[in-house]
């Protein structure tokens, strides 16, 4: 049967590319739907240096290195595509590509991953690509001797932050709280940096200019009281939500959109797995991602056979 | 210096006004080897054969000639990579910046070169 697979992933980040190298070593015919940039938000990082057994490596590099490993082993990656349909509920699952047909499997590995979070605010949108970033790796040189926002207070905000100081002028970090929810380290690094002051219990509430961003209203959010800032660029580094709206009739989820697993890391149907970001868990790192990518690939073995 | 692509690249100014000046319609995809890059270029290698009447070019972002791109009035205010700019009859006829999914890319393509 033409495009039949034993298992289809979905997403290609962390989770989805640990458990396309962890089945195609394991000869399973795998086939890996990514509708995103390959590594998700871990291509996006400037620097990983928690990730065990490498120093230090940029997000996109270790991206690389994993979609290298998972089609070394025989994955066959298909990226940058948009999924029009899901027919999950049967025994072979039918996964549908725009403008490339339908693909089959015996199961189907859910990694959807999560994506930025957006302050949802007047002209955020308008000026993306125009100063508004949500990816320092990719514009930060743009911002070269320019001064620049950051929006958010946990450890990608701060630490982006920090990244960006090689370009930037000066860097103001806006934080809707008057404390960091980030880690020690990033909290001192930024705390001590020349190059980096700080807005509390604020957010960005508006965007403004003509061809790219000009100015910004930040916003106190203890006062009420709104105050025009000009500014070169705002990079928004304010969390994730789960990337699980088309899943959303099809697999159980929590209140806050997560899909609900088992300890095989199954979905309320059979043969449905779902793994990283996209699942309802306390932590989301590389790290615990690669873990349930690692488990729903051996989980997903044991089911088809 | 050229992207590590299967595409065509541009290296010069003079290459790229030859390019505008003998096809008719033409799509460059000017930027990095980076997270935002990288998908395009996949996306323009296995478009080439959809759109044949489509010439596909790459060029490093960073090279003094790519100043053809980055100075472009359509892409004055862009600040993300890479710049993708259409061109028909050597006019730019649309320009966008960052990522772009191939949806997005053939919906240009279908609109201006069809």
């Amino acid at each position: 049967m033409e495009n039949l697979y034993d298992v289809i992933i979905i997403g290609g980040g962390p989770a989805g590319l640990t458990a396309g190298i962890y089945l195609s070593r394991s000869k399973i015919k795998t086939l890996l739907i990514n509708e995103g940039i390959i590594g998700g938000q871990m291509s996006l990082t400037h620097e990983i240096a928690n990730y065990p057994g490498i120093e230090s490596i940029s997000g996109y590099k270790l991206s690389v290195n994993m979609q290298k490993q998972a089609e070394s082993f025989g994955c066959e990656i298909i990226s940058n595509v948009k999924i029009t349909g899901y027919n999950l509920k049967k025994d072979i699952k039918l996964i549908t590509i725009n403008g490339k047909g339908d693909y089959k499997s015996k199961a189907v590995i859910i990694a959807s991953g999560g994506k930025s979070q957006e302050l949802d605010v007047p002209g955020e949108k308008d000026f993306a690509g125009r100063g508004v970033s949500y990816c320092a790796t990719c514009d930060g040189d743009f911002f070269q001797d320019k001064e620049i926002i950051v929006v958010g207070g946990g450890n990608s905000a701060l630490e982006e932050a920090v990244a960006l100081t090689q370009y930037a002028s000066k860097v103001t970090v806006v934080h809707e709280f008057d404390y960091f929810q980030a880690h020690k380290y990033a909290v001192e690094q930024v705390t001590n940096h020349p190059k980096i002051d700080f807005i509390l219990n604020s957010t960005v509430s508006g965007f403004y200019g003509s061809q790219s961003l000009e100015k910004v209203t930040v916003k106190n959010l203890k006062t009420g009281e709104e105050t025009d800032k000009k500014i070169d660029g705002v990079f928004i580094f304010i969390g994730y939500v789960p990337q699980t709206e088309p899943f959303r009739k099809i697999v159980k989820l929590n209140k806050r959109n997560e899909i609900i697993v088992d300890d095989k890391m199954m979905t309320d149907i059979s043969g449905v797995f779902a793994a990283g970001d996209c699942i309802a868990k306390r932590y989301r790192q590389i790290t615990t991602a690669v873990s349930d990518g690692t488990k729903a690939a051996l989980n997903a073995i044991e089911f088809i056979n | 210096m050229t992207l590590q692509t299967n595409l065509d690249h541009i290296e010069t100014e003079n290459q790229y006004n030859d390019i505008l000046s003998n096809n008719e319609n033409v799509m460059i995809c000017c930027g990095r080897m980076g997270p935002m890059c990288v998908p395009v270029y996949a996306d323009m290698e296995k478009l080439r054969d959809e759109y044949p009447h489509v010439k596909f070019y790459d060029m490093l972002f960073d090279i003094p000639d790519a100043q053809v791109i980055r100075n472009l009035p359509e892409c004055l205010g862009f600040m993300g990579l890479p710049f993708t700019v259409y061109y028909k009859k050597g006019k730019v006829v649309k320009a966008a910046s960052s990522i772009q999914m191939r949806d997005q890319i053939t919906a240009i393509l279908d609109e201006q070169f069809s």
